[in-house]
């Protein structure tokens, strides 16, 4: 009985070895956040095909999560974020090979599932329904933060997730009345979510930042990486996912 | 067992067996140092200067209380609905057992965030039978102290299950026919005669499950959210503060720590005298 498990185990181990047999390109390691995950995946598709033998390796989450994993001392050439103050502790600790630059802005949206059943009209709706929201600790949980404050909504979010997609995610499976998200992720979600926006007067823009981090095997690359986002090419992905201009 | 074999095992004749073997003890003490490094390096790092101010936070309060006394119910719905099910599995003839218990055991080989939206499938506002729930009741279990309960129930329940299950094996079940013959039912039997002595095997089943149960992360976020109060426990609150203040986060993980060993201690005291007993 122990053996066949042992025997399937180390096949399924052997199969995934055999699938990250790409050593001999060159490793461009990218963290950005959250909300950066479609585009920059479409971004690192389109830059491979421009760098042959270059292989960017994506990582998503919370822009304070990846900031703290770089902190912590993980292996990153490129690090996103998705506003001023999470970037913070890469500069108070001298971990960015140069200043930060901006590179797209972003603002916060209404989204309720397919079908929008409990009839959210516009931010206010969400003081009488079941909404979730992300963390004040995430870029998106500050923003959001300020936008209910400047909305005057004092109803609480159901949960507070740690990053943008897990908001998202709550209310495609309708498991929320509505959701703030960042305007990009709602156009990711496409026909899977019914979007609400807000007012301009009550609505926050967040900076999105990119920097090369010190200690970068690839410096060059890095660099390179940077300015491909900053190219007409690489500023068209950006703006077809709903990012503004900085 | 037969006598020989006891025999040998008496402490008397242990010396006859010689010296433990080098190359054990010291593979034994590679492990013993792999689990016991990242500990101790916690503790040493953590800012002990402000871990009572941590403690005293009412965010702190708030997780660790929820943490501890969710887990605590998981532990006791695990025991009523585990045994039973531990015993169907050891004691009952049925046909696929096997299956049954590898359905059983699924829970503690899938990451705990698998499990997560398994449930939200099943019963969140959506899930097949959550919108009933909804419909019918008006009740909804996600973002609820009760959806914590379940998650947590969710992955501690194999634990106990195949401890209690162990234990039942070892115990020879010629007492439930010596019960059957003497007349008791079947339940009385395992009433009177197979929880008595398999008890041991429960409480220790029933620790397991709680420890699993006050860490669990992944099941728990996914379903039932993570709001303080409600449902943000201890490991929520950790993975939170690591995000923003990773000095607190450290803070928090030596409370967790420190409360977990607390509770094992003592436990394990009450658990040696009733095998004892």
């Amino acid at each position: 009985m122990k053996k066949p498990i042992l025997v399937g185990a180390l096949t399924v181990g052997l199969l995934f070895t055999g699938c990250s047999g790409k050593s001999d390109q060159t490793k461009l390691v990218v963290f950005a956040a959250s909300s950066l995950t479609g585009t920059f995946d479409t971004l690192a598709t389109q830059f491979e095909k421009d760098h042959p033998g270059v292989d960017v390796v994506t990582s998503f989450d919370s822009s304070s999560t990846l900031v703290e994993q770089i902190v912590q001392g993980a292996d990153v050439d490129v690090m996103a974020t998705a506003d001023e103050e999470s970037m913070q502790p890469l500069v108070d600790k001298s971990l960015t090979a140069a200043t930060p630059t901006p590179f797209a802005t972003n603002h916060l949206i209404v989204v309720a599932p397919k079908g929008n059943p409990a009839g959210v009209k516009s931010i206010a709706d969400l003081a009488h329904t079941d909404f979730v929201s992300c963390d004040p600790s995430a870029p998106c949980g500050a923003a959001s933060a300020k936008v209910l404050a400047a909305a005057n909504i004092t109803a609480k979010p159901k949960s507070l997730e740690d990053n943008v997609k897990a908001v998202l995610s709550k209310v495609m499976l309708g498991e929320a009345d509505a959701g703030l998200v960042y305007v990009t992720d709602a156009q990711a979600a496409g026909n899977d979510v019914v979007s609400i926006p807000i007012p301009d007067s009550l609505n926050v823009t967040t900076k999105d930042l990119i920097t090369a981090v010190k200690g970068s095997t690839q410096p060059r690359l890095a660099q390179e990486w940077i300015g491909y986002l900053k190219s007409a090419a690489g500023r068209q992905v950006i703006a077809s996912a709903g990012f503004g201009t900085p | 067992m037969n006598s020989r074999a006891a025999h040998a095992l008496r402490p008397g004749r242990r010396r006859a067996l010689g010296r433990p073997p080098a190359i054990l003890v010291a593979v034994a003490a590679v492990g013993l140092v792999f689990l016991v490094i990242p500990l101790v390096s916690i503790l040493a790092r953590a800012p002990w200067h402000t871990l009572l101010a941590q403690a005293g936070g009412p965010l702190v309060r708030q997780a660790l209380w929820l943490s501890v006394w969710t887990s605590t119910v998981s532990a006791v719905i695990c025991v009523v609905v585990g045994v039973p099910l531990a015993w169907v599995l050891a004691r009952a003839d049925l046909p696929g057992r096997s299956v049954l218990r590898a359905a059983i055991t699924l829970p503690l080989v899938l990451p705990p965030v698998v499990g997560g939206i398994a449930l939200l499938m099943a019963f969140g506002r959506n899930g097949i039978f959550g919108r009933y729930l909804d419909s019918w009741f008006g009740y909804t279990l996600p973002y609820t102290a009760a959806a914590v309960v379940m998650a947590q129930t969710f992955v501690a329940l194999p634990f106990l299950v195949l401890s209690v299950e162990g234990t039942l094996r070892a115990t020879d079940s010629r007492f439930d026919q010596v019960a059957a013959t003497l007349g008791s039912s079947r339940l009385t039997a395992f009433r009177r005669v197979t929880l008595p002595m398999i008890w041991p095997g429960v409480v220790s089943g029933a620790v397991l499950s709680w420890a699993r149960a006050l860490g669990e992360f992944g099941a728990t976020a996914t379903f039932a959210g993570s709001y303080p109060g409600t449902t943000r426990t201890m490991p929520l609150q950790i993975y939170l503060a690591f995000q923003s203040t990773p000095q607190a986060a450290l803070s928090l993980s030596v409370i967790l720590i420190i409360v977990s060993l607390i509770v094992l201690v003592s436990l394990r005291d009450r658990w040696i005298s009733g095998v004892s007993a």
